[in-house]
């Protein structure tokens, strides 16, 4: 949770970092808003969903850097999303065979994936143009920015709004849990205070910066 | 008929899908600056969540009767060469509505609300006809609440929002309040 990242030795430290947090595809791009939102009312449910999308857009980075010179440029975008949406029925699929109650709890949203920009925006951004190694960085940084999000997400809902954290009772039995939390309208609202609090902390951040720049 | 106004009226204000079910937030999130522009998007969408529940109900009906597994795929496919040709379309004959709408146009094809409009209507088992009320009012409830939106950021723009809240943070917390809103409507569910 700290954007002081330690100065990259190899240029691809950057590339495999700056997923997770500074250009964080949920918090700072706004991609992927849709799974955020919808599925991150439980913590179980975010880390289901964080991993299933980190396995497709890892999957879908590999493909595509290895197979960028075959796919001709006009049509580029179609193959992205066959290759998207090969590794999305694979992971429905897994799902659903292994875990039938997470698959039920997550609906529709898996085969969303699909239509998740974050993973789309990756291939057209990055892996169509760098190494397989370099895309897979990226992938991964990337995929790991988005569990983060949405484990954030999910842990704020749960907690306020069940009042447990992956199943335990955190606050005894006493709490009156915030049931709006864990509806739809709880997902904006935490994704409205999230980034509220980050741009007051960024801000903050820069005024200091600022102040002390001023005074030596 | 009942049964399909139902399909129709649940679609577009008590499940709205922007709301609700938080389909189509890049639009929402994107156009939804000005009123005309919303209102343009949300027609553009209905047009293609037509074309899309039609696709869909043929695929199910037809083709994958024999292929489930191929449900993701095939519908991506079908849809985005559709979204294509409406592209083009919408091109050469209003290059004035191109440019307006912009990137969107061919990001209605990864646009979720399409896709989770097949998806959905698979699930649930609509025939031909419930498919497309249940695509019209999902188009209607997109763009209302993409209006109501924009009215509201229209108005935002001379109100004294605190530095940190300008932009998403602020979108996020009026969409918020709009979702809660829209929750009253459940009550319709349970009176009818």
């Amino acid at each position: 949770m700290n954007d002081a990242t330690p100065a990259p030795a190899a240029p691809a430290a950057p590339v495999f970092l700056r997923g997770i947090w500074r250009e964080n595809p949920v918090l700072i791009h706004m991609l992927g808003l849709c799974p955020a939102l919808a599925v991150t009312n439980t913590v179980a449910n975010s880390l289901a969903m964080g991993i299933a999308t980190f396995f497709v857009l890892c999957g879908s980075s590999f493909l595509v850097s290895l197979l960028k010179r075959f796919i001709p440029h006009e049509i580029r975008i179609s193959t992205y999303i066959l290759i998207i949406a090969t590794f999305v029925t694979v992971a429905d699929m897994s799902l659903a065979a292994f875990t039938p109650g997470l698959h039920k709890a997550l609906g529709a949203y898996i085969a969303l994936i699909v239509v998740n920009c974050m993973i789309l925006g990756r291939q057209e951004a990055f892996a169509s143009k760098q190494s397989v190694g370099r895309s897979m960085l990226d992938a991964v940084g990337t995929g790991f920015g988005f569990i983060i999000a949405l484990v954030m997400m999910g842990a704020v809902r749960e907690v306020l709004g069940s009042g447990t954290f992956l199943g335990f009772s955190v606050f005894g039995d006493n709490f009156e849990p915030w049931v709006v939390m864990v509806l739809p309208p709880g997902g904006f609202l935490t994704l409205g205070f999230w980034l509220l609090g980050l741009s007051w902390w960024t801000e903050r951040k820069k005024q200091r910066a600022a102040a002390e720049g001023g005074a030596s | 008929m009942a049964e399909l106004l139902w399909i129709l009226l649940s679609a577009m204000v008590v499940n709205n899908f922007t709301l609700y079910y938080f389909l189509g937030l890049c639009p929402f999130m994107g156009v939804s600056g000005r009123v005309g522009t919303a209102i343009r998007m949300g027609a553009a969408n209905i047009f293609v969540l037509v074309i899309t529940s039609t696709c869909a109900w043929f695929l199910n009906t037809f083709v994958l009767e024999h292929a489930p597994y191929l449900r993701v795929i095939s519908f991506i496919v079908v849809i985005a060469s559709l979204v294509q040709i409406v592209e083009m379309a919408v091109k050469k004959l209003s290059p004035v509505l191109f440019r307006q709408l912009g990137i969107f146009l061919p990001l209605i094809t990864t646009n979720c609300a399409i896709l989770g409009l097949a998806i959905f209507q698979t699930n649930r088992g609509y025939g031909f006809l419930e498919g497309l009320a249940f695509a019209i009012g999902a188009g209607l409830g997109l763009t209302l609440a993409l209006i109501l939106m924009a009215s509201i950021r229209e108005d935002a723009e001379t109100a004294d929002v605190p530095g940190i809240a300008k932009g998403t943070a602020m979108v996020l917390i009026v969409a918020g309040s709009l979702s809660l809103a829209f929750m009253g409507f459940a009550g319709l569910l349970s009176s009818a």
